[in-house]
């Protein structure tokens, strides 16, 4: 039986989840605008943040929303260094090898935590993870709520840094006019580095509100990398706001999926959608970025 | 015709491999390669002649090894009967996939993304549906007889698979010297400037899709025979898709030998890390990723390309001036 | 003045956002001559071409090519009927070598692999890319890779032949050797449109001349009534070119 306070709640729920995808994709789309390359390591990256977070918790005993404070900038620098010593130079602007040198740090890095912590899946416990909340006629969970708050935060103070500092205008140059950028001085590659580290970033902050809720391996981020696809070529490649609204949307609808389908079958759903939203608008995906 | 000499060569060389008494564990080492060879073969009709990257050809392998296995299980049917079909299924995916994508537009990373979700949506399907065994997979009847595609002995699995890589290397021999092999070479380098000269851009990479697929297909159906087992991991699973690409990228992308090469180079990484520090997990996938990234930034020509340019510098004549760089870039 | 019209343009339109880049264009290009098509930067010459030859659809208007609305017929299907074209902007088959990028054109009408290649260096020889055969196509000069362009296209052997700037970036006398070259392609019976900026290429080598400006064709006549239109000249080609055509014209009677 269909009560409208477990479909409240499903939609509510929903929405959490797409905060989460809505900053994974934050990520993916500003490297796309930026860089105009597609990152197949984005969702690689997510996991590797993911056991950062996990081993802050478990060896060093830091809270992970505390740890997202730490871990920010630390893979903002991992980003930066990627981009600089590893992508840069191995794919010579050749769009062919940025998708394959990325799609290698993909494979590299998801089978290289595989070899080192095993396919195991691994949770933590906090005290606070199954407090819970009434809002109306809805139940939400602590982290839930948490997470939709700390996105907007994030997103915030992303769009703060692309607004008002120099670093911010000069990404914008790159994003408009790289060639002009180049002009008038500006040093594309540490643009572009800087970049990279602002999406890695994104994640090292998504993976600790994911934490708390939901479970950790070698294919964890995975989960997460098609999803952030499908809101980043649903909200437009490169558009900001269109990662944002995309990933509250696919959230619900995975959540509302979920509830009626069943859990792979949900992930069905996702798949579905995107492959429609590339065959069916393709053109809306080129035009955006250009 | 120029080359077929090479490849019928390279073949009778390979095929006198079991004469002289190699273990079983060096024969298996060689099917599985071959096997991949195959694959990669497929992948480079594709991917190296008409320059479209895919990165979900597990769609074709698994449902290669799939339609191969659930006739044989389910309807009885002769398992030579079963791999043909098999083949015919994969085109046949690979032509709805293709269509789908190439009428859409989508090419580069947009493709690569779209085959690769395409994979995973079948992958998925897999795992849920009682005809694919779901998440269980399938186990062939053991039926030791020739007329069930299942023998003894290795060597007739090795020289099956061998026959199937020697075909496809003549097929890709075969499309490098024809008009279509013109015309989807032109696709990859130029797009706008084919469609000028006549060339129909969607069908020709259709006719391409199709005949990868096929090729994939086949690897997937001889997996099958071989293995005796399949399930959505293995059939759908992003393994295949990487290494279906991986080999003609080491190996040498857009060459007659360089998937079979490189399928070689690949699986002799993969035994060697295990060989070093025992059979772990993710270690041959971890290694094959960071080659990847090495052989782009180093070596983007693969082998092959490494091979021509100390033969270009043995030979010692002299390179001509420093060429311009190209106004168009290339299309991706 | 009797020669059958092979293509009639009528009132195309084309739009991009707020731009009307051609703006209810009509002309006619009779069968066996050279037609100029000039005009100032931006005039939409260019967009005409890819109208034409089917890589843009107009907003309105028809195209009709030997009598035939072909409007809506994609690229290649022209290039199969016999209208073939060149890029202002050069697309060769950079990782190619000159003969393979030819063959690519010659397929069209011989569809084993030798003869394709065979006809290549036939086409090269006249275009005079022989000795650069097996040159790849990215290590080809300015000059080259226009000359690349003109024998990709022959090789289709078109009966209408859309040329786009072929002689821009050329010296002068790599223009010299290039105006027989595509004097004789009439010989050959192919109908040309040419685009050009070099006026007195224009003056010699056209039958007709249009001139294209903001999307409209405000003139057209032969080279000396074009160029005896000092009006249409002064405002659309900038000052001082009606004087520079008129002694183009005299130089080359
Ligand atoms: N695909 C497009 N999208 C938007 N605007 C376009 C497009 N193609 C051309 N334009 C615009 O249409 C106008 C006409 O362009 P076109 O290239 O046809 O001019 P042209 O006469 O060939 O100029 P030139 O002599 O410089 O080659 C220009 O303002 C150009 O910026
Ligand atoms: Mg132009």
């Amino acid at each position: 039986m269909l009560s409208p306070a477990i479909l409240f709640t499903a939609v509510l729920n929903g929405l959490m989840t797409g905060a989460i995808y809505a900053l994974v994709a934050l990520g993916l789309t500003l490297i796309y605008g930026v860089l105009h390359i597609i990152n197949f390591a984005h969702g690689a990256l997510l996991t590797v943040a993911l056991f950062a977070a996990l081993i802050a918790y478990q060896t060093f005993g830091i809270d992970p929303y505390l740890a997202a404070f730490l871990l920010a900038p630390l893979f903002f620098g991992l980003g930066y260094l990627l981009q600089r010593l590893v992508i840069g130079p191995a794919a010579r602007g050749e769009d062919r090898n940025i998708l394959l040198v990325t799609l290698g740090l993909a494979v590299l890095i998801e089978n290289a935590l595989l070899y080192v912590f095993r396919a195991d899946t691994r949770t933590i416990n906090l005290p606070y993870a199954f407090e819970v909340f009434e809002i109306g006629p809805a139940v939400v969970a602590l982290p839930r709520l948490a997470a939709l708050g700390a996105v907007a935060v994030t997103t915030l103070i992303l769009w703060a840094i692309m607004r008002y500092t120099s670093t911010g205008r000069a990404i914008r140059a790159v994003a408009k006019e790289k060639l002009g950028a180049q002009l008038a001085g500006i040093d594309v590659a540490h643009i572009y580095a800087v970049t990279f580290g602002l999406g890695t970033a994104c994640l090292a902050v998504a993976a600790c509100l994911l934490l708390p809720t939901y479970y950790v391996n070698p294919g964890a981020g995975n989960a997460f990398v098609l999803v952030a696809f499908t809101i980043v070529v649903l909200g437009g490649m490169g558009s900001l706001v269109g990662a944002l609204l995309g990933g509250l949307l696919i959230g619900v609808v995975e959540s509302l999926c979920g509830f009626f389908l069943g859990e792979s079958l949900g992930q069905i759903g996702i798949f579905t959608i995107f492959i429609l939203v590339l065959l069916l608008r393709p053109h809306g995906l080129f035009g955006e970025a250009t | 015709m120029k080359g077929v000499g090479t490849i019928l060569v390279v073949a009778a060389l390979l095929a006198a491999v079991p004469l002289f008494g190699v273990s079983n564990v060096t024969l298996n080492f060689l099917v599985t390669a071959l096997i991949i060879a195959l694959a990669g073969q497929g992948w480079n009709v594709l991917g190296g002649y008409g320059g479209q990257y895919s990165f979900g050809h597990a769609a074709f392998f698994g449902t290669g090894a799939y339609v191969s296995a659930i006739l044989q299980l389910r309807y009885g049917v002769n398992a030579w009967i079963a791999f043909a079909a098999g083949i015919g299924a994969g085109a046949l995916a690979g032509a709805i996939i293709g269509g789908l994508s190439f009428r859409s537009g989508l090419r580069g990373s947009y493709f690569a993304l779209v085959t690769l979700a395409f994979a995973e949506v079948l992958r998925i399907l897999a795992s849920v549906t009682p005809i694919t065994g779901a998440g269980v997979g399938l186990l062939v009847k053991l039926d030791l007889r020739p007329e069930a595609f299942q023998f003894q002995s290795r060597v007739p699995f090795y020289w099956i698979i061998l026959a199937l890589v020697t075909v496809s290397l003549l097929i890709v021999r075969a499309i490098e010297n024809s008009r279509f092999g013109a015309y989807l070479v032109a696709v990859r380098e130029n797009e706008e400037a084919a469609k000028a000269l006549g060339v129909n851009v969607i069908a020709v990479k259709l006719g391409a899709m199709v005949i990868s697929a096929a090729i994939v297909a086949a690897a997937g159906g001889f997996y099958v025979q071989y293995f005796l087992f399949i399930d959505a991991g293995i059939a759908y699973g992003p393994w295949i898709s990487i290494e279906a690409l991986l080999a003609p990228i080491i190996g040498g992308v857009g060459t007659v030998f360089g998937p079979l090469l490189g399928a070689l180079v690949v699986k002799v990484l993969g035994e060697a890390a295990k060989l070093v520090t025992g059979d772990a997990p993710g270690l041959d996938l971890m290694i094959y990723g960071g080659v990847l990234v090495l052989v782009i930034a180093l070596a983007p020509r693969g082998i092959a390309g490494v091979v021509a340019d100390l033969r270009a510098r043995i030979v010692r004549r002299k390179p001509e001036a420093k060429p311009e760089q190209p106004t168009a870039g290339h299309h991706v | 003045m009797s020669d059958p019209v092979m293509l009639r343009v009528e009132t195309i339109s084309k739009r991009f956002g707020g731009l009307l880049a051609v703006d209810g264009a009509s002309f006619d290009a009779q069968a066996g001559r050279i037609t100029a098509l000039i005009g100032p930067n931006g005039a939409g010459k260019t967009t005409l071409f890819s109208i034409i030859s089917g890589f843009q659809p107009p907003t309105s208007g028809r195209v009709l090519f030997e009598g035939e609305n072909i409007v809506g017929v994609p690229p290649h299907r022209l290039a199969q009927r016999g209208i073939a074209r060149t890029f202002q902007i050069v697309q060769p088959f950079a990782g190619l070598t000159v003969r393979e990028n030819i063959a690519v054109g010659a397929h069209l009408s011989q569809p084993r692999r030798a003869d394709a290649l065979a006809a290549a260096d036939e086409i090269a020889a006249r275009v005079g890319l022989a000795d650069q055969l097996d040159k790849p196509a990215a290590g080809l000069t300015v000059a080259g890779r226009k000359r690349l362009e003109l024998a990709r296209a022959l090789a289709l052997k078109p009966r209408l032949l859309l040329l786009d700037e072929v002689l821009a970036g050329l010296n002068p006398s790599e223009v010299r050797d290039m105006v027989p070259v595509i004097r004789g392609l009439v010989d050959q019976g192919i109908t040309v449109i040419m685009i050009e900026h070099i006026m007195h290429a224009v003056m010699n080598l056209a039958q007709h001349v249009l001139v294209l400006s903001e999307g409209r064709i405000i003139a057209g006549g032969t080279p000396s009534e074009i160029a005896g239109n000092p009006h249409v000249v002064e405002a659309y080609l900038g000052r001082g070119a009606a004087q520079r055509m008129l002694q183009a014209g005299a130089a080359y009677g």
